[in-house]
């Protein structure tokens, strides 16, 4: 299977280091999910939500109304009752349908494997007895599987023995193949993943039935989602909305049958009867005011909420955990991978006294040529970028001999023409130049001490030439903080959210690069019992924390975080313990969870705002529509001018059923989020979603009472 | 001097006393409900009840010993209305009949103080003192220690206790009630009103008949009557009876009275939760709501729209010429944005728009500034309501003063809003539904519909002020509008009291810049917003077909 394939259907890669953004809506899905939203009319599904359950009840009432006492008008409203029911249904289905397209390509992934299980007792090191053939559903956690090149996983588990390169991309969609080995912090498999090269054995871990990908697709396609706390309070106050709401609408009947008696000279309408105001405009009063717009969209939101989890290649397990992400107070970053590049790279030259700079470089340059590892490559690359100094393969040296690092030299170098040079430890070099008769200066310790405490990690360039030793200078090795990593930290900060830097140096270097980082705080020298007691400590404090973490010795903590976010890279333990997974492994993806997890509430509580600040034009609409035949005065409150109480009432009725087809890419989408304080985002959002929810259903209703006016029966 | 300057100066100087009062009597009230010292009368009474003073109440016990004081409490009344004439000081009044004495039991318990009798031709002086004034006393205390136990929830930390009730009720009682109704009725007595035992004086009237004129011990009670936020006249006509309210500075002191404790006691609740900022915001919000509505009440009456005021130049029917206009309409703004429900001049009698006013007042839920107590506590939910929205705006889950708004707190706080609006308008429905309570209202039209409405809108409130035109001494109108007041009074006290100890269990979360900030104008301003929003949206319907129908022409 491609990666190709794979990313087609929904899963655009992530955007990387972008704002929190999310898919666009295509309107052929709107289209696609139709039959789904017909489906969805079942009152046995619909009752769960119950603002859209009375919204049917009313549309089947105002049916037998309708047929009973059939008018064009009534049957008008009936069918835009109906479509109420069936936008709302349309949202979920769509943000479903989403799901289901990611679904369909894991399922892809999990076909039927057969494995190859090792019979009777084995232990790893062991020779291999026999194997015999089973299907990959047969397997039970504790059996040991033996996979070879080209052959798929069989299920979730952990290598006991071998070292594989294997391809992901069924899950994580990335096509580059990863090493994955016996012991360590990198022998998880994952069932449905391919074996590219090399045999390995796996201790399957999973249950049956329950593998990474099975969960994958439960969560993506939303089955058995459960509500969130956030979602399950807001359901609390929507429903007493609609509860005063239908007190409002059913105690009105005996005050307007009053009215009307009082007034014997007014002629019956098609609004208000001897009988009271008639049941098809009472059950367009009730549905206009009950909070259909956010009830109709927040299953949508909370969908749409995982889904865009999901397109940047995080997982949550859970609903409550991206809703625990947008009210976290404490980020637990590990240093090396999300605050700075993986390694110490070269960042300056600092010749001794006497010794020119660029003779420095070069002996530098000269000593790292055949060293690999990335602080050697990157002296290299650093002569080259500062000093020009033309990178020169070892092989162009041929007669040169290369010292190679050891524990116990402690530095390396090479030995070329007579002259001699060495780099590494500041201690281990200028032991290295005394013995040879050399006298560094304390200059050169000075310089050493500086570049120590400014956090770096010094490394001193020696040479004999002449049989003279001395020392050249030093090389700063410095952790590179991340581009754009200060200012991520000072949005966090405007967010209210505090940022704290794990990592295991020493005190020293730990606090120089938390200052050039901008992190709140640091915990140096930590070990995992530091990491749990630190979120404990927080978390007396009242505060929700999030971190990641890959390695089995992260499970503890990774568990205690209210969001713990594993790496895929990680083990199953680390996956366990966690409550979401990131698939690219790419640790600085907890700064975008936050955002989500925000954006997730922010655009309830804007829904929520709109949809009840909506009712107040729709009072303007169906008040003066019922009453004014009884008592004229009341024609004052028909500001909007609409045409008649007819085409006011479906006015009011169709923008209550159009507003939730048009609010379904923002609902997916999620409203707009930039983080700053508390403040300025609650007055961004009431004067749109507030005072835009007071404004724009005057402004639509009108319009559509401009087209509504023409159709019959309407005057 | 013109009426309207008049009427400015009197409400500045009314706003200029309470800026005054605020502070001291608010950390008064503080020191008063967080001290540990009992004094010796105190300790006293919980000798003689059985108290132990120091032993504090989960949610749930403060709850039942609020409840069962309170239904000893309307048996007690009962039972001394219905007897009155077998004890003393009865003034040879008849007993009670049964339906008024539950209405007037129910009534003064629950600081409602509707009164479907008229107070001079009923009740004998012991009722009148050991009942209706105790009561006016205790209730007003109750809805104070419902408050105080309501913050100490958003106050205390990871505990079960919420204070204990008898304590809360005595302190408030002998602390803060007694000390100020004492020097309240001296200056009452000053302005000229009544105190004293005589028996009805016989007068010839300017026509030849013959009139009773009861005095009594009007002043002691009428101030009590405005500093609980009770209302409950001596006499039928309430304070626009000269014995009641005698001369202007009266009027003044009697408005002053009403205000007071409601505009401290958020003073009261920054002390306790540590942050006076939060008590200057909810004293915004109602000073907010109550200046916009003193403001096109009063506007609404000088306007004096129609032909007799035209003619007349003032819309004086129904109020005391002593007082004027704007004197009035702000004695009717001041008595319905609390529970007090004291009347110097008649609702009925107002301009349709004016009435509405004073209805919409109530419908707000009395939170601007709110019954003693009763005030603090619906503003709060008011405001745990407006943080849920608001707080899912950041992007946070919802929390106010530290404490999570989760789903069994706006479960909580949506059963209490949920409350009075079913009461009034079901209560307004079944009346209207019904040929024979219809029969009830003097006026035709929607006056006549504005009148029933008003009606469940001040019982259900717990105001228990009458716009009057409406015949409600029937069996039908006292045993549903007695319903109306207990279950108004009760149901909301028992979710504020759990919600008190569902937040009294949080251990707080730190603020922080994400935090939605609940001191600042934009909240004071959301509050105000979603507050009037609600109720605009719960009662408009009704609203139409009563003074709104009646109003816009």
């Amino acid at each position: 299977m491609s990666s190709q394939t794979l990313q087609a259907p929904g899963r655009t890669p992530a955007p990387k280091g972008g704002r929190v953004g999310g898919g666009l809506l295509d309107p052929r899905q709107l289209v696609r999910s139709l039959p789904a939203a017909f489906a969805k009319l079942n009152p046995v599904t619909l009752w769960r939500n119950p603002v859209m359950f009375i919204v049917e009840i009313g549309a089947v009432f105002a049916t037998v109304l309708a047929i009973t006492e059939p008018s064009f008008f009534a049957w008008a409203v009936v069918v835009w009752l109906w479509l109420t029911v069936v936008f709302a249904n349309l949202a979920e289905a769509v943000a479903e349908g989403r799901g289901k397209a990611q679904a369909a390509t894991l399922r892809a992934a999990k076909r039927d494997t057969v494995a190859r299980r090792i019979r009777g007792d084995w232990r790893p090191g062991s020779a291999v007895p026999a194997l015999e053939d089973v299907g990959a559903p047969e397997l039970a956690q504790g059996d040991f599987v033996v996979v070879e090149a080209g052959e798929v996983i069989p299920g979730d588990g952990d290598v006991v023995e071998g070292i594989a390169s294997v391809d992901e991309s069924a899950i994580t969609g990335e096509s580059a193949p990863v090493i994955r080995e016996s012991g360590g912090d990198r022998s998880a498999v994952t069932g449905g993943t391919k074996v590219l090269s090399d045999r390995i054995v796996v201790r399957i871990t999973q249950r049956p039935g329950e593998s990474f990908i099975d969960r994958m697709i439960a969560l993506v396609e939303g089955a058995n989602r459960q509500k969130t706390p956030n979602e399950i309070a807001l359901n609390i106050l929507l429903a007493a909305l609609t509860i005063i709401f239908l007190v409002a609408t059913a105690t009105m009947q005996p005050m307007a049958i009053y009215a009307k008696a009082e007034n014997p000279g007014v002629l019956d309408s098609l609004a208000l009867t001897a009988d009271g105001v008639t049941g098809i405009v009472l059950v367009s009063l009730l549905v206009c005011l009950i909070p259909t717009t956010i009830g109709a969209l927040l299953s949508a939101i909370g969908i749409a909420g995982m889904d865009r989890l999901v397109q940047r290649n995080v997982l949550a397990m859970s609903g409550r955990a991206v809703e625990a992400a947008g009210d976290v107070g404490t980020l637990l970053l590990d240093k090396t991978g999300t605050i700075t590049l993986g390694n110490r790279q070269a960042s300056e030259f600092v010749p001794a006294p006497g010794v020119p700079v660029e003779e420095l470089a070069a002996a530098a340059q000269l000593s790292s040529l055949a060293d690999e590892t990335p602080e050697g490559r990157s002296i290299v690359v650093y002569a080259k970028e500062a000093y020009g100094l033309r990178e020169r393969q070892p092989g162009e040296l041929a007669h040169a001999e290369w010292v190679p690092f050891t524990a116990q030299t402690r530095m390396s170098g090479v030995e070329v023409d007579g002259r001699q040079v060495r780099k590494g430890a500041a201690t281990a070099v200028m032991k290295w130049v005394r013995d040879n008769g050399g006298h560094p200066t304390d200059e050169v310790g000075a310089i050493v001490d500086a570049v120590s405490g400014s956090g770096g990690t010094p490394l001193v360039v020696g040479e004999i030439t002449d049989g003279r030793a001395r020392v050249l200078g030093v090389i700063h090795l410095k952790d590179v903080v991340k581009q754009g990593m200060r200012e991520r930290f000072d949005e966090m900060r405007r967010m209210g959210i505090r940022t704290v830097m794990i990592t295991g140096d020493n005190p020293l270097t730990a606090r120089a690069i938390a200052d050039e980082a901008g992190v709140d705080d640091f915990l140096a020298e930590a070990t995992p019992e530091d990491k749990l007691a630190l979120i404990r400590k927080e978390q007396e404090g009242g505060r929700l924390v999030a971190m990641t973490g890959d390695g089995t010795n992260d499970a503890p903590a990774l568990a205690q975080a209210d969001v713990g976010v594993a790496m895929n890279t990680g083990t199953s333990a680390a996956k366990e313990a966690g409550n979401m997974v990131d698939l690219d492994s790419n640790p600085t993806k907890l700064i975008e969870i936050v955002e989500i997890g925000k954006q997730l509430l922010i655009t309830r509580g804007a829904l929520t705002t709109f949809s009840i600040a909506n009712d107040i034009a729709k009072y303007f609409a169906i008040i003066p529509a019922m009453f004014a035949a009884v008592y004229p005065g009341l024609e004052a409150l028909n500001v909007m001018r609409l045409a008649s109480p007819q085409s006011a009432i479906l006015s009011a009725v169709i923008f209550n059923a159009i507003v939730i087809v048009a609010l379904i890419p923002l609902a997916l989408r999620g409203v707009r989020y930039r983080p700053s304080s508390a403040s300025k985002l609650l007055g961004r959002n009431l004067c749109l979603y507030g005072l835009g929810g007071i404004v724009v259903p005057f402004a639509g209703i009108k319009f559509i009472d401009l087209l509504v006016q023409f159709l019959p029966g309407m005057s | 001097m013109s009426p309207t300057t008049a009427g400015i100066l009197f409400i500045l100087s009314l706003i200029a006393f309470l800026v005054l009062t605020h502070r001291p009597l608010g950390d008064y009230m503080y020191r008063v409900y967080s001290g540990a010292r009992h004094l010796g009368i105190e300790r006293v009474i919980y000798r003689l009840i059985g108290v132990r003073p120091d032993a504090e109440q989960r949610w749930s016990v403060y709850a039942r010993s609020l409840l069962a004081f309170s239904a000893i409490s309307i048996l007690f009344l009962y039972g001394l209305q219905r007897l009155q004439d077998k004890l003393f000081l009865s003034l040879g009044m008849a007993p009670v009949t049964d339906h008024v004495a539950w209405n007037t039991a129910v009534s003064f318990v629950t600081n409602t103080n509707w009164q479907s009798y008229s107070g001079e031709s009923t009740m004998g002086h012991l009722v009148q003192m050991a009942g209706l004034a105790v009561q006016n006393f205790v209730s007003a205390a109750v809805g104070m220690a419902v408050a105080i136990a309501l913050v100490r929830g958003f106050a205390r930390r990871r505990t079960e206790e919420l204070g204990n009730f008898w304590v809360d009720l005595v302190r408030g009682s002998v602390r803060i009630l007694l000390p100020i109704a004492f020097v309240g009725a001296l200056a009452l007595v000053a302005g000229g009103l009544v105190q004293n035992f005589a028996a009805p004086h016989d007068v010839t009237t300017l026509t030849g008949g013959t009139q009773a004129i009861t005095g009594g011990p009007v002043a002691s009670q009428e101030i009590i009557k405005e500093l609980g936020t009770n209302g409950g006249g001596f006499y039928n006509t309430n304070s626009a009876h000269p014995f009641e309210n005698a001369v202007s500075w009266t009027n003044w002191l009697e408005i002053a009275a009403i205000l007071v404790i409601p505009f401290a006691l958020p003073r009261t609740f920054g002390r306790m939760v540590g942050d006076r900022r939060q008590g200057y915001a909810i004293t915004a919000v109602m000073a907010t709501l109550a200046l916009i509505s003193v403001a096109l009440l009063t506007s609404l009456e000088l306007a004096h729209g129609g032909t007799v005021p035209q003619a007349t130049g003032a819309a004086m029917e129904g109020k005391e010429v002593r007082f004027g206009v704007a004197d009035s309409a702000a004695f009717a703004a001041a008595t319905t944005l609390t529970s007090t429900g004291a009347v110097d001049s008649f609702h009925d009698s107002y301009t349709a728009l004016g009435g509405m006013i004073t209805m919409f007042n109530m419908m707000l839920g009395e939170v601007a500034p709110g019954g003693v107590g009763a005030g603090l506590y619906g503003m709060l939910v008011l405001a745990v309501i407006t943080v849920f929205v608001a707080g899912l705006m950041v992007g946070r889950t919802p929390e106010y003063l530290g404490k999570k708004i989760g789903a069994r707190e706006i479960k909580l706080a949506s059963m209490y809003f949920l409350v009075t609006p079913v009461l009034v308008l079901t209560g307004t429905a079944f009346a209207m539904g019904s040929p024979e309570q219809r029969a009830s209202m003097l006026n035709t039209g929607p006056h006549g519909f504005s009148e029933v409405l008003y009606a469940f809108t001040s019982a259900s409130n717990n105001n228990g002020s009458a716009f009057g035109g409406l015949t409600v001494n029937t069996p039908w109108y006292d045993v549903a509008l007695g319903l109306c007041m207990a279950l108004g009074r009760f149901l909301p006290i028992v979710f504020v009291l759990a919600l008190a100890g569902s937040l009294a269990r949080q251990s707080p979360v730190p603020a922080s810049a994400g935090t939605l900030p609940t001191h600042r104008p934009q909240f004071v301003g959301m509050v105000v917003g979603v507050t009037l929003i609600l109720v605009a949206l719960t009662f408009l319907p009704a609203l139409a077909l009563g003074p709104l129908a009646e109003g816009i022409h």
